[in-house]
């Protein structure tokens, strides 16, 4: 029997010294950056259909657009991209663009007038989910050609009705409004769809990079623009990584093997805090957390049982808890840095007021179901709901199920409360005072199930018209108090209570410098990063 | 006028000799067999109280775009048509589109299934170089330390959860001394460097004759490959021994042994000799576990495998992915296990 013995000693040691004797990258070339994040949400690549933060950070680097925010100064909103300057029409209707000369697509085309117009009429066209970022300005497939038109080096849009230029302005930094290359997307067009089939895997842009490779749920590669009109990047190749864990983000980014982990969980984050030659970067992100309840419901349609329940949440609890790094309590639709954001938060966990409210509105306990996602952050929140609203006599049960489960119930106005999670569309208030208090025609029969406000149920009691009004204002400083207005009532009468805002937290090898992953109101760019 | 000689009625049978016959049976019990599969999994997953409309046109989809995506997936016909489309499809290698990214599903497991099939690969070998010397040895020497070393490894290999085994094993030999590559296949720096032909990045880096490159490679795979190496070690092991302890105690070791045979000779030229038909199932069927994806290690070591691949296709409703997934697992398994009465054949002599 030695000579088994032997064998198996043998392997193993052949086994351990093999694996000594490996050689270990520890640090990612000067000119490349290493990015680790989730990237399975990644549909398409097509800038007309895209509609997902893992995609938009990819093309928000890959498309030039007529207006762009710098990434080294957001806060200075909308700046000249591939549009060297604008006019308004004197009615407020028609923009025009003059554009930038000399820029060119990544196929070595110049960036023209006509690929603009071409951009924009394709979006309408292929009409995808997040088409109504631009037709929401009146361009119909039937009327787009009067509408957008090319002149020269300029392009005009003409919009149905007057609406704030800062309005349409922002909306044109969204990713919908990236402008792709005519000649090579009709040059790969097939069965009359506009290059949609290619574009998915293919990029036709004139940004700082273009797409090598995206391999769906494992990695995205980026090469450099060497012609890029802000000059050639630094960095020549990004590659995204998709990690799903934490913890594995965490150990690659110690190791050196990643330059930027994008997805760590609070303890991972209190982790590299310590770690020698790792920093933690912190943004305000535009997804907000918040419960909504349905007025459909005979009680939770009583505006004082609303109340109650907005003071049976435990938000600085759950804020200095679990959520602790990752949400901070904010009570208002818009999130901060948006344009008419407000700090204000009224709102806190007060189990007294709150039975003397239900008493007032005669509601003596009573049994609800709440509608959580299948998710670690919101089953606890979900638990803590439970805990609190208990104190008041509320029972309360939790239906968990996937995010498609849950949703096709909310969509169908069929949950008692929800527990969801909301992220902006395009970088203007508009995108969420529509959505959250905005329902012109409240009936079954509507089918708006894109409105938040429909799915509850809600009709706004006015906030409606409001919203409309605010979104045709001229006057930045009027349209910024018509948005402070908005949201007290909207705090005070909603069936929303919106509870959190979110951090994102991202681990950063300290030699990466200029990196901007967009804060709430674009998505990463990677064109200023040095290392 | 018709005749009184009765001549009884033959059945009639068609002249086929007795191999083709036994393969035809073969063939129809595996048709029966996959279509079974495929009517199961397509009516869960036309059952299960999930929206594949949604997974394509996203939460903010208005009616109409919501509807258009309805009839562009054929919900609107009946599930029996449905279901025989579908039949009809799979016959002709077409998977349907991955819901998600709007790929060919069967592209998809091009891609994927080589990175489970490199990582299975090497983890059987490990399992059956290991284990099956330590099972022999446990029998031979039972009740010795060896054979309670065994015992223990089979036991921790049974009951250590695999993620918890394989996140310490990232920790120590990753993240502690650095010994080995870290998640994923490969280091960052060689995606896409150079071209793949069998989807199997330690083939593919050969073939490129870039030893950078697979010395990379292999840096990432030997610690989930041992890791699962272990798991299947663990059962191998186990099953080899019980299957040794059976021959020994037999009589026609008691007579080779009276008759002087070498301890080495009794053991493996008559004992052994008589397990590896056994043996052969045990080890057909863990490869087969392997090949169906191990779902945590997978998950835990970013690998872009099978497993991976249908868990996140579940959890975004990516049904006609988790579908296509699911129908090649089990041809994997119909694969292998005609695989293994072919050997039993060819190794056992009362079979032919």
């Amino acid at each position: 029997m030695n000579a088994f013995t032997k064998l198996m000693g043998t392997a193993a040691l052949g086994f351990a010294l093999g694996a000594v004797a490996l050689p270990v990258m520890a640090e990612t070339p000067a000119n490349m950056l290493v990015i680790a994040n989730r990237i399975d949400d990644i549909t398409t690549l097509d800038p007309a259909q895209s509609f997902e933060f893992a995609g938009s950070d990819v093309l928000r680097n890959i498309y030039g657009r007529l207006v762009n925010f710098d990434p080294l100064d957001l806060d200075a909103g909308y700046q000249a991209d591939l549009a060297e300057s604008w006019t308004v029409s004197e009615d407020g209707r028609t923009i025009t663009f003059t554009m930038r000369d000399g820029v060119k697509f990544h196929s070595g085309n110049p960036v023209r007038a006509e690929d603009v117009a071409f951009s924009f009429k394709r979006v309408v066209a292929l009409n995808k989910t997040p088409s109504f970022i631009l037709t929401q300005f009146g361009f119909t497939p039937e009327n787009m050609d009067e509408t957008i038109t090319v002149d020269g080096n300029t392009v005009s849009i003409t919009t149905d009705k007057r609406y704030a230029t800062s309005f349409v302005l922002n909306c044109l930094t969204a990713t919908i409004a990236g402008i792709v290359d005519e000649a090579t997307v009709m040059a790969n067009e097939v069965d009359g769809d506009f290059g949609n089939e290619w574009l998915k895997t293919n990029s036709a842009g004139s940004g700082a990079y273009s797409l090598s490779s995206w391999k769906p749920k494992e990695s995205v590669t980026l090469t450099a623009n060497p012609d890029f009109y802000l000059g050639e990047p630094a960095m020549k190749r990004v590659i995204v990584r998709h990690v799903q864990e934490s913890a594995t983000q965490r150990l690659m980014l110690e190791r050196g093997d990643i330059d930027v982990a994008r997805n760590l969980n609070p303890s991972d984050v209190e982790g590299i805090r310590k770690a020698d030659g790792v920093e933690v970067m912190e943004e305000m992100r535009g997804r907000l957390m918040y419960i909504s309840m349905n007025q459909k419901h005979p009680e939770l349609s009583k505006p004082k049982v609303l109340q109650a329940l907005k003071y049976l949440i435990d938000y600085e609890g759950m804020q200095n808890s679990f959520l602790k790094g990752a949400y901070v309590t904010h009570q208002n639709f818009l999130p901060r840095t948006y344009l008419g954001a407000v700090d204000e938060n009224p709102f806190s966990l007060n189990v007294e007021k709150a039975k003397a409210l239900l008493a007032e509105a005669g509601v003596d306990g009573m049994e609800l179901t709440v509608g959580v996602r299948e998710a670690q952050e919101r089953l606890e929140i979900g638990q803590s709901l439970q805990n609190t609203f208990a104190m008041a006599g509320i029972k309360l049960n939790l239906e968990v199920g996937t995010g498609k489960q849950v949703l096709s119930k909310y969509r169908a106005r069929e949950l008692d409360i929800y527990l969801g999670a909301w992220g902006p569309d395009y970088p203007d208030p508009h995108t969420n005072a529509g959505t959250f208090a905005y329902n012109p025609d409240n009936s079954d029969a509507a089918q708006a199930t894109g409105l938040l406000a429909w799915r509850n149920a809600w009709d706004t009691g006015g906030l409606t018209e409001k919203s409309a009004a605010a979104v045709v204002e001229g006057d930045r400083s009027k349209r910024e108090a018509m948005y402070h207005d908005i949201q007290a009532t909207f705090r005070d009468t909603s069936p929303f209570a919106v509870m959190f805002q979110k951090i994102e937290p991202a681990g950063i090898a300290e030699n990466v410098e200029g990196l901007n992953l967009g804060g709430a109101i674009t998505a990463v760019s990677y064109w200023a990063v040095t290392k | 006028m018709a005749s009184t000689h009765y001549t009884p009625k033959r059945q009639p049978r068609l002249p086929l000799p007795s191999w083709l016959k036994g393969t035809l049976v073969t063939l129809a019990s595996i048709s029966v067999t996959m279509l079974g599969l495929l009517f199961v999994t397509f009516f869960i997953g036309r059952v299960m109280p999930i929206d594949p409309v949604l997974a394509v046109v996203g939460e903010r989809a208005t009616q109409d775009q919501y509807h258009a995506a309805y009839l562009e997936l054929g919900l609107d016909r009946s599930l029996v048509v449905q279901f025989s489309y579908y039949v009809w499809d799979v016959l002709h290698g077409d998977f349907g589109m991955s819901l998600l990214n709007a790929r060919p599903v069967s592209e998809d497991i091009k891609r994927v299934f080589p990175a489970t099939m490199e990582l299975a690969t090497i983890g059987i070998i490990f399992g059956i170089v290991l284990g099956v010397p330590l099972g022999v040895i446990a029998a031979v020497r039972r009740g010795s330390w060896i054979d309670q070393i065994a015992r223990v490894v089979a036991l921790v290999g049974y009951s250590m959860p695999i993620f918890w085994l394989g996140l310490m094993g990232l920790l120590l030999f990753y993240g502690i001394l650095g010994w080995v590559g870290g998640p994923g296949r490969q280091g960052i720096f060689y995606e896409d460097t150079f071209p793949s032909v069998t989807g199997m990045i330690l083939v593919d880096a050969a073939l490129a004759r870039d030893w950078g490159a697979f010395k990379d490679a292999f840096s990432h795979i030997v610690l989930p490959a041992s890791l699962l190496g272990y798991y299947s070690l663990a059962y191998i092991s186990r099953m080899t021994r019980s299957f040794m302890l059976e021959q020994l105690s037999a009589e026609y070791v008691t007579t080779a042994r009276v008759k002087g045979m070498s301890e080495w000779a009794v053991v493996w030229r008559h004992a052994f000799r008589n397990i590896r038909v056994q043996l052969i199932t045990v080890i057909a069927l863990s490869y087969a576990g392997l090949l169906e994806g191990s779902v945590l290690t997978e998950i835990i070591f970013s690998w872009p495998g099978i497993g991976n691949y249908i868990t996140t296709a579940l959890l975004s409703a990516d049904m006609n992915a988790v579908l296509g997934g699911t129908v090649v697992v089990g041809m994997i398994f119909v694969c292998l296990n005609i695989f293994s009465d072919l050997l039993y054949k060819v190794f056992d002599p009362r079979s032919k």
